[in-house]
């Protein structure tokens, strides 16, 4: 089915999740984003049973911190 | 307030611009603007403000400048190692344009200072670099209901949105809480192109700008995204969440607090 991941079409199986296409994307943790799909935003607990269909636009949203050292 | 003779010609190449004017640079002038931390966010963001003359700009940063900083955080030089940021910060500033009125506070924002300190200003810029931070900066622009511009960057990478509190895409509306440790690298952890932080700091001075003059389309319920490998911009649309723990109709957060400091357990350096 198709999907448009990121702005872009990609072409991907059928009776995927959100779980599943985060894995597929080597989006490793799977922490590091936030989703939102058709609009809305996920919440963490959706990932593992939210199905996607044909034609879903999904984003995901990276956290992006910068800077210095992390343990101040 | 009319501007001096020396005014217009210190802001003559605004006052032309039909969309800003005299009256336009007089309400910059009468502006306050809140920039937290002086580094590479905060660097480009504090030269443009002051250059185009925010009359009052204050900046919170608790650090010294570090050698490490150099590539990237270009209101300090390299005679400024060991430099309060805040004060190296200023003294730029000021160099730039006597016009502006620079407030130095030199201390980590908390929950038990920052709604005193941004109480004061129009509109606040995040140049922080830890999560706890930005949401404490969400979290307090929400309570004191200002409005600010949101940003981070990491290697080629870098990202804005801009908050109006109660009426745009929150922070926490995207990005619910900090992620877990070892979850996402810093910039020491990662590395990032130091040069980013002038794209980013630069479009956040500009919103800022925006917002203060009434003009143009601010970014907000937008995250504009930035691949600098691929010379690519995406803006991404967002809503309002309405499940928001802080700005929602059934918000969990109903009082500012210091999210945890998650303690990384990657090697740093």
């Amino acid at each position: 089915m198709k999907l448009i991941v990121n702005g872009k079409e990609n072409n991907l199986a059928e009776g995927l999740t959100v779980s599943r296409l985060l894995v597929e994307q080597k989006v490793k943790p799977p922490e590091m984003v936030s989703v939102e799909l058709n609009g809305r935003i996920l919440k963490r607990s959706e990932f593992e049973n939210t199905t996607l269909n044909e034609g879903d636009k999904v984003e995901f949203l990276y956290f992006m911190g910068g800077g210095g050292n992390v343990s101040k | 307030m009319s501007l001096s003779e020396q005014q217009i010609e210190r802001y003559s190449r605004h006052i032309i611009l039909q969309e800003i004017g005299g009256i336009g640079q007089e309400k910059l002038l009468s502006s306050k603007v809140l920039i937290v931390g002086a580094g590479g966010l905060g660097s480009p963001a504090a030269l443009y403000l002051a250059a185009a003359g925010i009359g009052t700009i204050g900046i919170i940063d608790a650090d010294k400048v570090d050698m490490t900083n150099l590539q990237r955080q270009i209101i300090h030089h390299t005679s400024d190692v060991g430099v309060e940021k805040v004060k190296s910060a200023a003294d730029k500033m000021r160099a730039i344009n006597p016009d502006v009125t620079v407030k130095t506070y030199h201390q980590f924002a908390r929950a038990d200072n920052i709604r005193d300190i941004i109480g004061d200003y129009d509109f606040v810029i995040d140049g922080t670099d830890n999560f706890p931070a930005k949401f404490l900066i969400n979290d307090a622009c929400y309570f004191e209901k200002k409005p600010f511009s949101h940003a981070g960057i990491l290697k080629f990478y870098g990202q804005l949105i801009t908050v109006l509190p109660g009426k745009s895409t929150c922070y926490r509306c995207i990005f619910n809480a900090p992620p877990p440790a070892g979850a996402v690298p810093s910039c020491s952890q990662a590395g990032v192109l130091g040069v980013l932080a002038g794209v980013i700091g630069s479009l956040q001075a500009t919103e800022a700008i925006k917002y203060l003059l009434g003009l143009g389309k601010l970014l907000t319920n937008t995250l504009l995204t930035y691949d600098a490998l691929e010379m690519e911009f995406r803006a991404v649309k967002l809503n309002r969440n309405p499940n928001c723990p802080l700005c929602s109709e059934n918000p969990q957060i109903t009082e500012l607090k210091d999210e945890q400091q998650q303690v990384c357990d990657l090697k740093k350096g």
